[in-house]
């Protein structure tokens, strides 16, 4: 890879910004964005229409908070099924905090709690005994959203307070949700993490390399067991969001929410196996993925239906890219 | 400054002294990126004798022994079995032939049994095609029986030791008749009883007509074993012929005697006052009582075969693996280092042997892979600045002159010397106090191994106090103030450069007494 060059100075970067935004999976998928939203204007008469788009938000905003945190977990190399369960768990000691006569702070600050303990748990044992990931969070999957059965049964926590109802039926501004408002404010926080401070850096180094980054002196067991905790507290806001939008808690809350949070990652362009990814593809995921289902709700399309095109669009928009690379290379060949 | 005229030219008669070789290796040329590897090498292995393979740690052993077994190809040259040339384009094809290797870890299937790993691509099947578990236990059983090894054939191969390990081995290359065995070091990690009886098994093979290519670097078993020796040294042929035609001496002079022609910076050593001081370091498995000093300006060479425990003493030196005792002193301050990023911040870096897995962090791109230790440095507030990295970056590429497209670009695409550039650049940004490079030049191009050099002697120069591992005895004797030589985790001697030979240092790290030429 030498090039010949007699003046020895290095270009910091090739290429201009812009051509690289244009090879971006980003703009890629702002593309399929675009395109799902005119195909949704166009199948149904109610698609524009701004309290319906508002409504349509809802698809995502929970599950995309989940993702922001989920992506850089994923980045790291490591993954967390349990994030649904965490939710049954967390609103389960919500509702269980109504009956005590809790109010709407106390609510709030059980379930952070509850998604903090949880991630601690997760993360204490894949970096304290060096278990896998995705072994301990599939155990875990099943002992949080087991709490939550023995708790609550065939029965439902139900009587939140009204001052509760905002977080998931709030609006801030007109057809602006505060759900809305709160998946801007932690995209950019995410964003900001990930790909502007020495954490991020150190996030980014590990997926790509842990015992590199081990012997670069970054402490890799710290930083993931954070990206744990941050991923169990994303989840537990999100409890927050869905049980005050639902107004109630059941042990089947959320249930699958797990796979679809990862298939918005994925969708993303973060890699699976860990070491690449971006907020910014996680947020136009979340968009597609929101759209497409809101769209095929309006067509009156039957949730299984629905899982199939999720499904189909998630291998699709994967496949897409590589399979136009390998027709490129057998053309230059 | 050596005679390595002494066998320069395998001579026919040696061809044709009785037996004709059953595998002739001739003009093999094996070059990687930046690497020649092997350069027009020849061999020969004759049925019913051992031949031992001599030589440096990077003199090619290991890769002609896997263009024997089909892993590699060789880029020119030709191969003879029987006198008909011969391609063995995967291993499936070698084994085929006939050859087989037991390796320094053996590559069997650790959680199959011990049947199954014997019969493993050729195991005896029933009418129906599936796999006749009875028959292959007993037969598995019955060639244990014959090499006198009491292993159960149904437990796991897990289970066994090293040893064992390598009985079972062994019982596969008879189980497919193979008449070239490759023992590749089969003793380094054995007892000394066991060694005995592998060498009693080693024996029974060659009695069986089979040829035997035998690597070792224990210079007390070639002389017991060994019927044969082949030496190449930096990849090219030395020399071969009968064993007892020639001693120990004559071994080590045709191992390490080498023309010149890398040349080494210049350099005058000012050496300043101790800076760091480790004291009985040890390790429950992997070094014990490691203690010495080093100055500011000076480069401490540190030599040894390889599993002498170097690299394993330097990375517990960095914080990787805790030692079970021992002080490290820096500036006359006890330094508490139990992590890599303590070591760092005690100004100790290590630039590790394995650039791919340890050193470089490929998927990113060179100027973080320079600034990922420094960041503190380049950010503010925990925010990253890349203005700053990118100055701070092309800083220590330029000073290694870093041949490369862009910063930008991906560290996985740069040669091996670049790679090590990068590596090197990224713990010079931290302003260490001491810097420890492992085979700082293992596996990079002649170029790039001078300018490392260079680069090296000028950080000492600097005052940077500079440890260097090295299998490589010119860039031991080119480079160091001092060599400390390591065996079997202990250290066995330390030597001042002016009182260095080649073959006084062959002989502390293989344990040869000093004897009288």
């Amino acid at each position: 890879m030498s090039i010949t060059a007699t003046n020895r100075s290095i270009p910091d970067r090739l290429g201009s910004p812009a051509q690289r935004y244009l090879k971006s999976w980003e703009s890629l998928l702002l593309l399929v964005a675009v395109f799902v939203f005119l195909l949704n204007s166009l199948a149904s008469p109610y698609f524009l229409d701004a309290w319906n788009l508002s409504d349509a938000t809802f698809n995502f905003t929970e599950k995309a908070m989940i993702a922001f945190a989920m992506a850089l977990l994923i980045i790291s190399g490591e993954i967390d099924l349990s994030v649904a369960s965490i939710i049954a768990l967390a609103s389960t000691a919500m509702g269980a905090a109504i009956q005590f006569g809790a109010g709407t702070p106390e609510i709030v600050a059980i379930g952070l709690s509850v998604g903090l303990i949880c991630g601690a748990f997760n993360g204490a044992l894949v970096t304290g005994l060096g278990l896998p990931s995705i072994v301990v969070t599939i155990g875990t999957m099943s002992l949080f959203r087991g709490i939550s059965y023995i708790v609550l049964g065939d029965k439902a926590y139900t009587g939140y307070p009204a001052s509760f109802s905002f977080f998931g039926q709030g609006y801030v501004w007109w057809v602006i949700s505060f759900e809305l408002v709160l998946f801007f404010v932690l995209a950019i926080i995410y964003g900001v993490v990930l790909h502007k401070t020495n954490f991020g850096r150190a996030v980014f180094a590990i997926g790509n390399n842990p015992v590199g980054a081990m012997f670069s002196g970054i402490r890799v067991a710290r930083v993931k067991f954070i990206l744990f905790l941050s991923t169990g507290l994303m989840a537990s806001v999100a409890a927050i969001c869905l049980t005050s939008r639902l107004g109630s808690t059941r042990p089947s809350i959320a249930v699958g929410w797990e796979l679809e949070v990862v298939t918005m990652v994925v969708l993303g362009g973060v890699n699976i196996l860990g070491g690449s990814g971006s907020i910014p593809g996680v947020v136009i995921a979340a968009f597609v993925m929101g759209l497409v289902t809101f769209g095929l709700g309006l067509l009156n399309v039957p949730g299984i239906v629905m899982s199939i095109v999720i499904g189909m669009l998630l291998i699709g928009v994967i496949a897409l890219p590589r399979m136009w690379q390998q027709f490129a290379e057998k053309r230059s060949a | 400054m050596s005679s390595n005229a002494v066998h320069s030219e395998p001579n026919e008669s040696q061809i044709a002294d009785g037996v004709a070789p059953i595998l002739e290796l001739g003009g093999i040329t094996k070059k990687f990126p930046g690497v020649v590897a092997l350069s027009d090498v020849s061999l020969r292995l004759y049925p019913g004798q051992v031949t031992a393979l001599i030589g440096e740690n990077g003199a090619g052993k290991s890769t002609i022994v896997k263009i024997l077994t089909g892993i590699y190809q060789p880029d020119s040259g030709d191969m003879k079995l029987n006198g008909t040339i011969v391609r063995f384009p995967t291993a499936h094809h070698a084994s085929d032939a006939g050859v087989t290797a037991i390796h320094q870890e053996t590559v069997l299937f650790d959680e199959l049994s011990v049947a199954e790993n014997i019969f493993i691509g050729h195991a005896p099947k029933t009418r129906t095609g599936l796999i006749d578990l009875a028959e292959m236990n007993r037969r598995a059983q019955e060639l244990l029986t014959g090499i006198d090894a009491e292993i159960d054939p149904t437990v796991k191969l897990r289970e066994l030791g090293i040893a064992n390990k390598h009985l079972v081995a062994i019982a596969r290359a008879l189980s497919i008749d193979a008449r070239i065995v490759i023992m590749d070091e089969p003793t380094a990690a054995l007892s000394h009883k066991e060694i005995q009886e592998l060498y009693e098994l080693v024996g029974q093979l060659r009695d069986q007509g089979k040829a035997i290519l035998f690597i070792s670097h224990k210079f007390d078993e070639i002389f017991q074993i060994a019927d044969r020796y082949t030496v190449f040294r930096d990849g090219q042929f030395v020399g071969e012929g009968h064993i007892a035609d020639v001693d120990e001496n004559a071994l080590v002079q045709m191992m390490v005697g080498r023309s010149v022609d890398q040349i080494f910076p210049h350099r005058e050593t000012h050496q300043g006052e101790e800076i760091l001081r480790v004291s009985d370091y040890c390790h429950p498995t992997e070094f014990e009582d490691i203690s010495f000093t080093l100055r500011k300006g000076e480069i401490l060479g540190f030599y040894g075969l390889v599993g002498a425990g170097r690299s394993e003493f330097m990375q517990s030196l960095f914080g990787i693996t805790r030692p079970s005792k021992g002080v490290v002193r820096i500036e006359g301050e006890i330094a508490a280092i139990d992590s890599p990023a303590r070591a760092v911040a005690a100004g100790i870096v290590y630039v590790p042997e394995d650039r791919g897995k340890q050193g470089t962090i490929i998927g990113l791109p060179i100027f973080e892979n320079i600034t990922l230790p420094s960041l503190d440095r380049t950010s503010k507030r925990g925010f990253i600045r890349l203005a700053e990295e990118f100055s701070l970056a092309r800083t220590y590429a330029e000073r290694l002159d870093l041949r490369a497209a862009s910063l930008d670009q991906d560290v996985g695409n740069l040669s091996g010397g670049n790679q090590q550039k990068v590596v090197i650049a990224k713990w010079l940004a931290t302003r260490p106090r001491v810097i420890i490079l492992d085979e700082p030049t293992k596996g990079i191009d002649i170029g790039s191994k001078a300018a490392v050099h260079e680069f090296m002697a000028e950080l000492a120069a600097q005052g940077l106090a500079v440890i260097m591992v090295s299998s490589e005895i010119p860039e031991i004797l080119g480079m160091s103030d001092r060599v400390i030589v390591m065996r079997e985790g202990r250290i066995v001697a330390e030597v001042e450069n002016e009182q260095l030979t080649p073959e006084s240092l062959v002989r502390h790290a293989a344990g040869i007494a000093e004897s009288v030429h």
